[in-house]
């Protein structure tokens, strides 16, 4: 662990992949950002890989003060050592007080390796991050400005927070999609600090043999209007009336993870925690109950329509406007009163 | 939950985290293709020993709990040190297989943590052990957007999904056998119960004397504190724990906040039409 140091900059790994920054770091920055100015310290960004040209620019306009690049032909394709040590090594030279990750394949692959090296505490999976002071109930001991961990657990409806005193940096990886990116800024000024480190080959000891990356055929995530089922739609062929009340309404088809183990429809549709995480202009929730997980993933949405033939299905407190009734009648219903105004 | 915010885990059924079987699974063809053995780890309360039986049901050779008290509330940093130093203390290995993330905590950390700890390179989201050759594993695992195949040397520490495979049952002739396989708190419960009267000396010799018999006949699940496997008590459970609970909130479930709308045709017509005019919808 490092000393605290209530001076350290806010961190954001930079995760890029052939050249583009992840959306998932490109949200943080904001996150990092806002909570640099509470701090009134600097934030900064470690941009480890090869060949990222604009990409500290972009991380810049995006709200980093500094960003840390580390070029080497080696770190082209992401493997955990070398970037675990890039990483420990600029957090032992600079002291930064906190360091987030994107909650992505990578982040949750890297970030723990880092957190148990330096022995610092992390919280995996954050949908929010705040400043606060806190005291330690055992000790009474007041700790000023302490990150808080804010995250879904166990399962259950039960928001958690952590923190973590003393043990920095205090680490997190957040959840994509639940931080809102922030409009990026050509003109804001920054610095692009090269940090030469020596990389012992005998830390590459992973070697590619093959890679292939898909095109994320379901965009879920720039769309303006979802509609998605779960369960309580009943099988795939019901499942046609999201396809066709998506269709007449111009959005995309999401779904619960009921929806999905019930093979409605496909994972890449799912909503949540363990799916993808959407803000969009308006949800549909039809035939879904509405269980922590899923919220997790749509509640931010600006407007949320629920449809269910459970008056107390949870879904209804997060909602804006709540239909009590059978999705089979009701989206027929929806259908023709879009294709009627005007 | 505890009202200092940690879980009380002894209140829980001993259950097996999904991808755990799928990592047990990985490890049990590994062993059938090339040779080896299997020692499953488990760090819990005395029932956990439950789990420590359904791994042996299924194949493991060997099954190892670590239970103290000292361990609980635990985060992962020092659940991964605890674990670690249980590899350790197993010995020489080539793969640790570990699923990729619990039910519970969902915080798939403990893998990679524990990889660092044992200062060995780790391969996450194994999808596929194509195959092991000259101490090199050849892994495809999937990252989301995709997937890749790679090489690792071992030893190797591996998380596993739960697409890679499908776990195989308990087989029926392994569970006559290691129904009876006992922790040593077990047979001590045991002996308690049947010779309530006897004295502690002589419950003791009991206990020893049964517990000398299951290790002969292969049925001991080897019982660990944190001492036997050497572990620095200030890198365990609340000492060792960085991350500190601050707050936990129930959801409270609200039943204002929202515009019912009639399942009738003219109430939906409303609703859209005011979703129009707010310029939800274009
Ligand atoms: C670690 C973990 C991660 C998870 N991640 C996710 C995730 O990312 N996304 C996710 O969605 N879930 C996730 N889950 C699962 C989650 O807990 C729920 O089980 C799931 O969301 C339930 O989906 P559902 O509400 O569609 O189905 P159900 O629970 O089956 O609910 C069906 C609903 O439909 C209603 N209904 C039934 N018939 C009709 C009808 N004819 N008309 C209208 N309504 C009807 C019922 O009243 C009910 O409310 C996760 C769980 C765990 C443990």
């Amino acid at each position: 662990m490092i000393e605290v140091n209530r001076a350290g900059e806010v961190w954001v790994f930079a995760e890029q992949q052939d050249g583009v920054l992840h959306d998932c770091a490109l949200e943080l920055c904001g996150k990092a950002r806002q909570l640099a100015d509470e701090l009134g310290v600097k934030a900064g960004a470690v941009l480890p890989g090869a060949q990222m040209a604009g990409l500290a620019e972009r991380l810049i306009a995006q709200g980093i003060d500094n960003v840390y690049v580390i070029e080497d032909p080696r770190l082209a394709h992401f493997q955990t050592l070398p970037y675990a040590r890039v990483l420990c090594h600029l957090i032992e030279k600079h002291t930064p007080q906190i360091v987030l990750f994107g909650a992505t394949a990578m982040g949750r692959d890297l970030a723990p390796r880092v957190a148990s090296e330096m022995r610092a505490g992390m919280t995996a999976d954050c949908t929010d991050l705040e400043i606060k002071d806190v005291e330690d109930p055992r000790t009474k001991e007041v700790h000023k400005n302490l990150l808080l961990q804010i995250r879904p657990a166990f399962g259950g409806n039960i928001i958690a927070t952590i923190v973590n005193y003393d043990w920095w940096p205090q680490m997190a990886t957040v959840r994509e999609g639940v931080i809102p990116l922030m409009e990026p800024d050509a003109a804001r000024q920054g610095n692009i600090i090269p940090e030469p480190i020596k990389l012992d080959d005998s830390l590459f000891v992973i070697k590619l043999v093959e890679r292939h990356v898909e095109e994320r055929r379901v965009n879920l995530k720039g769309a303006r209007v979802i509609v998605a089922g779960g369960g309580g739609i009943g099988s795939r062929e019901n499942f046609r009336l999201i396809h066709n009340l998506a269709a007449a309404i111009g959005g995309a088809v999401g779904a619960s993870r009921a929806a999905v183990d019930g093979g409605y429809i496909g994972k890449e549709h799912q909503v949540g925690q363990t799916g993808t995480t959407v803000r969009p202009a308006l949800y549909i929730a039809a035939g879904i109950s509405g269980a922590v997980q899923h919220r997790a993933g749509m509640e931010e949405s600006a407007k949320i329509i629920a449809i269910n033939t459970d008056k107390d299905a949870p879904i209804f407190s997060v909602s804006h406007y709540g239909i009590v009734g059978d999705v089979k009648k009701v989206i027929p219903m929806m259908i023709k009163a879009l294709k009627e105004r005007r | 939950m505890r009202d200092d915010g940690t879980v009380n885990r002894a209140a829980l059924p001993a259950i097996f985290n999904p991808e755990d079987l799928n990592a047990l699974e990985t490890a049990l063809e590994v062993r059938d293709a090339y040779g080896g053995t299997v020692t499953a780890i488990s760090m819990g309360p005395p029932k956990a020993a439950d789990i420590l039986r359904a791994c042996l049901f299924r194949g493991a050779d060997r099954g190892v709990l670590i239970t103290d008290r000292r361990a609980a509330a635990s985060d992962t940093l020092a659940t991964s040190y605890i674990l670690s130093r249980a590899v350790r203390t197993v010995g020489r290995f080539d793969f640790v297989f570990a699923g990729r993330q619990a039910i519970d905590g969902d915080t798939a950390q403990v893998g990679p943590q524990c990889a660092e700890k044992l200062g060995i390179p780790q391969v996450t989201y194994l999808e596929q052990m194509i195959h092991v050759k000259d101490g090199i594993a050849r892994i495809r695992r999937n990252f989301g957007d995709g997937w890749e195949v790679v090489d690792a040397p071992v030893p190797l520490l591996v998380t596993v999904l739960g697409s890679a495979n499908r776990p195989r049952p308990s087989a029926a002739r392994r569970v006559m056998r290691y129904k009876r396989a006992q922790i040593e708190a077990e047979v001590a419960a045991e002996v308690k119960a049947e010779l309530g009267s006897a004295s502690e000396d002589e419950r003791n010799a009991e206990t020893a004397r049964r517990v000398k018999e299951l290790a002969a006949s292969g049925l001991l699940i080897d019982q660990w504190s944190l001492d036997d496997i050497g572990a620095d008590l200030s890198r365990c459970g609340l000492a060792g724990s960085p991350t500190k609970v601050y707050r936990v909130q129930s959801i409270v479930l609200t039943k204002e906040g929202y515009t019912e709308i009639p399942a009738t045709e003219e109430g939906i017509r409303q609703m859209i039409h005011e979703l129009v005019v707010d310029r939800t919808l274009g």
